[in-house]
């Protein structure tokens, strides 16, 4: 019997199609693939967390390794992008400082979306007034204009975290060097999640009434079924949009409090820091093109995220078209 | 329209109370001690003490939570730490005076700039000209504050050394242009970006054939028709301009050395005057609390089908 026969005897058999299986997955990579912006810009984050994850490998020297026999040295083999005017490799820097941009970034993104998903369920889920303290919660947050509520927190809650990590005998977190990435990931998360929570809710309450739900428990397929099969991937692609959007938005609000000097301070490598370190020189004889080179970054990053969020949107919404 | 108006109207005090809450609560226990920052290498407990008392940081916190509400409704924001014995809305007022006129010249120039580049691009679609604006949104969106700022000083005070690299002399003086520039950037990218997409979507409705149809010139269609309704869309980015703007302000400021609201903000942060720093997050709150409110209310008035809802 020939394979298509026994294909065709299956399908009688059991009413499965044998067309290839496409999930939805595989079709939002395919016209992912089709959009080149959003391939360059899937490329170049993904080159980003390679290099944060192997930052220890590529660097040739430490984020905070002294030389002050070779200050704001140009660019040569042992120091591809120079020298700062402490002596510091500057490659090295920008390597490290990726490291830092993809920690805050993951772990603003995870803290936010758990929040995010708990209270849009719980608000989406359980309605009356639980949903309203919690929405009304989120309206209060978004009541603080861009990043003021963030400066705010960052500025204010490093005394009082340090004293509380200390007490419950974390004395190594409450070190300064790890201080400042909780304070920069707490702050982030706080005001990060009302938007997801938001947009959870709607989606489960948009999704509620639709026709195939209503027609699933009609037929008596099992909540949890309903909810796996039929609520969870329909829910998700606007959340995926905005997360891998987000995270963008996180990686530049990073560089925004480390560039204020209230997020990463140095030592700590940040492109944010490094750049408000630098763009004084915009008028030293020499050092000058050292102000390009975080900023360069900061802009290639950015627009990669844009492009891949935007292409996502895209893929996941081919309505749109 | 009326309960719309009404239950907005009354979640306005309830969010003010709740937000003073919340920068007062972070502002009594978070920051370090600002009797400890103020004193320095000449602090003596004696003196602390005495000073706590005297502003009263020695009192339960619910007790100076209720006096400080008590002032704010008498407009008293307290003292500076930093600047003593003087208050902080007489610190911030000329401040805010100067943050104001850059604010508004930005957005006034970046929004005309802005709309006037979406509609030409949305005119010629495809051509390289709309390509070119497509491209400059993109662009300009992505490129931070803190980043064109530094790039436009390397550009304009030492490339082409034409124009003052910082300072403040006024609204009318050569020292506002880059600050202008910077700030304007944002709202230009955003505004000409809506301004194409809702063009394009309403030059394909059939009034616009309609129009067309009875023989109205071109300009006419699109001035009258395209446009007033391309603008409805547009009112909701103005809330979403506000926050933009704050944040661009902070650090517009800082990088030029203005003088305003944003840079003696960014000053209180660093030397932890909290006076200072609650203050101008509660102002700005309910700069941006009542201009949303604008926004919505102007939605509603503008679009009838939002009053419905």
């Amino acid at each position: 019997m020939s394979t298509q026969a026994k294909a065709d005897l299956r399908t009688e058999m059991t009413g499965e199609s044998t067309r290839p299986r496409r999930s939805l997955w595989g079709d939002v990579w395919l016209r992912l693939r089709r959009n080149r912006p959003a391939v360059v810009g899937l490329l170049v984050v993904i080159l980003m967390y390679l290099t944060a994850i192997f930052a220890p490998l590529i660097a040739p020297y430490e984020f905070d390794q002294i030389d002050l026999d070779n200050v704001g040295a140009g660019p040569s083999l042992e120091h591809p992008m120079g020298t700062d005017e402490l002596g510091r490799d500057v490659f090295s820097r920008v390597v490290w400082a990726a490291r830092s941009a993809a920690f805050v970034s993951i772990a603003v993104a995870g803290f936010g979306l758990a929040l995010g998903i708990f209270f849009g369920v719980l608000s989406g889920y359980l309605g009356g007034w639980v949903d309203t303290l919690i929405m009304r919660l989120g309206d209060v947050l978004f009541a603080f204009p861009g990043l003021l509520f963030v400066f705010f927190i960052a500025a204010t809650i490093k005394p009082g975290l340090t004293a509380w990590l200390k007490a419950i005998g974390l004395d190594d977190l409450a070190r300064s060097d790890y201080l400042d990435y909780l304070v920069v990931i707490i702050a982030l998360s706080l005001v990060g999640w009302p938007g997801l929570a938001r947009l959870i809710r709607g989606q489960l309450l948009s999704l509620k009434r639709r026709e195939y739900i209503l027609a699933a428990q009609a037929i008596g397929v099992p909540t949890w079924r309903i909810m796996r099969r039929h609520l969870l991937p329909n829910a998700m692609p606007p959340v995926i949009v905005a997360v891998s959007g987000g995270m963008g938005a996180i990686i530049l609000s990073e560089a925004t409090l480390s560039f204020l000097g209230i997020g990463l301070q140095p030592p700590n490598p940040s492109w944010g820091a490094m750049l408000y370190q630098y763009y004084p020189y915009w008028r030293h004889a020499s050092l000058w093109p050292l102000l390009f080179i975080p900023a360069a970054i900061l802009v290639v990053v950015v627009l990669a995220f844009s492009f891949l969020g935007d292409g996502l949107n895209e893929a996941l919404n081919p309505q749109l078209d | 329209m009326l309960a719309y108006l009404v239950r907005r109207l009354l979640w306005l005090p309830i969010l003010l109370i709740i937000v003073s809450f919340i920068t007062f609560a972070l502002g009594y226990y978070g920051p370090a001690d600002p009797i400890v920052a103020l004193l320095g290498r000449h602090y003596d407990p004696e003196i602390a003490a005495q000073l706590a008392h005297e502003y009263g940081f020695d009192q339960p916190f619910f007790v100076q939570y209720v006096k400080y509400l008590g002032r704010i409704v008498h407009l008293d924001f307290g003292e500076s730490i930093k600047y003593r014995n003087q208050p902080v809305l007489r610190l911030l007022i000329p401040r805010l005076l100067i943050t104001i006129q850059l604010n508004a010249v930005s957005s006034f120039i970046g929004v005309v700039i802005g709309v006037g580049l979406g509609v030409f691009a949305a005119l010629k679609r495809g051509r390289p000209t709309d390509r070119i604006v497509v491209f400059g949104v993109v662009f300009g969106r992505a490129v931070p504050v803190f980043v064109a700022g530094p790039i436009l000083l390397f550009l304009f005070a030492r490339m082409i050394p034409v124009l003052p690299a910082g300072g403040w002399n006024g609204i009318f003086s050569r020292s506002a242009i880059l600050p202008v520039l910077l700030l304007s950037i944002g709202p230009m990218a955003i505004f000409a970006r809506q301004t194409r997409a809702g063009m394009l979507e309403v030059m394909g409705q059939d009034y616009i054939r309609t129009a067309r149809a009875k023989g109205m010139r071109e300009m006419g269609v699109v001035i009258a028709h395209a446009l007033r309704n391309a603008f409805i869309p547009l009112l909701t980015i103005l809330g979403f301009l506000l926050g933009s703007l704050v944040e661009g302000t902070f650090l517009t400021e800082t990088i030029f050395g203005i003088p305003g609201m944003g840079q003696f903000a960014f000053e209180a942060l660093g030397g932890r005057d909290y006076p200072v720093i609650i203050t101008v997050t509660l102002l700005v709150a309910i700069a941006y609390a009542l201009g949303n409110l604008w926004v919505d209310l102007l939605y509603g008035f503008v679009d009838p089908r939002i009053r419905q809802a």
